[in-house]
């Protein structure tokens, strides 16, 4: 059976909390990365602080990917899956 | 021994003492020479011996700050994990490479105002921010780093890292709230 096209789920990329990372690099990160305003990205880096864990953007996997890289670069602890 | 980062008319600048020279210069080549040891040798793969593909990093480095530095990019998926690891790795070694050069450079050896443009502010904040990581993570700090300093015996042998993890997280600050004009 041919599969011409299959609607994939999104995939999501997901920071980690670390005890090490200041709070207000974490969210001047994520301003940085992904344009968000001051209080989105105060928002999400409190997610991450009391969840443990956040999304902070979706879309294709290599997006994601891309993400993923430039959060590791900037010292982050990030990783990408399938929603 | 506690500079500040300010924005001002020339850029981002500290007047930084011979101690703080010191102590980021230190921090910054022993975290160089870290990253620039070689990656462990992956297990040996049979088809990957069979084809000849020259050994690439493909698996979490043992050391704790190398595994906090070059994290997975998957969870719970180690064959997606060691793909992301064999394409990003290298790359992702070099930059953090470069701007650790970057900041010895720009550093000096004493005392001394330091005076940064944007793009070298943020290249000194990602170094700073992984020194940092490494110091947290070779000390093994946590959340409550506060009380666990409270409770540690005066002869503790952590206590003057952590006096260095401190002024570090005090300068990394003031460097965040420059730039991002918080």
């Amino acid at each position: 059976m041919a599969e011409e096209s299959v609607i994939e789920k999104p995939w999501v990329t997901i920071v980690w909390n670390d005890p090490i990372n200041l709070m207000s690099y974490v969210a001047f990160v994520f301003q940085k990365l992904f344009g968000y305003s001051r209080e989105k990205a105060h928002q999400l880096m409190l997610d991450v602080h009391h969840k443990g864990r956040a999304v902070v953007s979706s879309g294709s996997r290599e997006q994601m990917e891309h993400d993923v890289t430039r959060l590791h670069a900037h010292g982050l602890w990030a990783t990408l899956q399938q929603d | 021994m506690a500079s500040r980062f300010r924005r001002s008319r020339l850029g981002y600048e500290a007047k930084l003492s011979r101690a703080e020279v010191l102590v980021l210069r230190h921090l910054a080549e022993e975290l160089l020479a870290l990253l620039e040891a070689d990656a462990p040798p992956a297990p040996t793969d049979p088809l990957e011996a069979l084809v000849g593909i020259s050994l690439t990093p493909t698996y979490r480095p043992e050391d704790p700050v190398l595994a906090r530095l070059l994290p997975d990019g998957y969870s719970g998926d180690d064959q997606s994990a060691a793909d992301f690891r064999r394409y990003t790795e290298p790359e992702l070694r070099s930059a953090k490479r470069a701007a650790l050069r970057g900041l010895v450079a720009g550093l000096g050896r004493d005392a001394g105002k330091v005076v940064l443009d944007d793009s070298t502010a943020q290249s000194w904040l990602t170094a700073v921010n992984d020194m940092r990581l490494m110091l947290g993570t070779r000390l093994d700090v946590s959340e409550d780093l506060y009380d666990d300093v409270e409770r540690m015996a005066p002869d503790d042998p952590r206590l003057p890292h952590l006096a260095v993890y401190e002024w570090l997280g005090g300068l990394e600050e003031s460097l965040v709230l420059a730039l991002a004009g918080w």
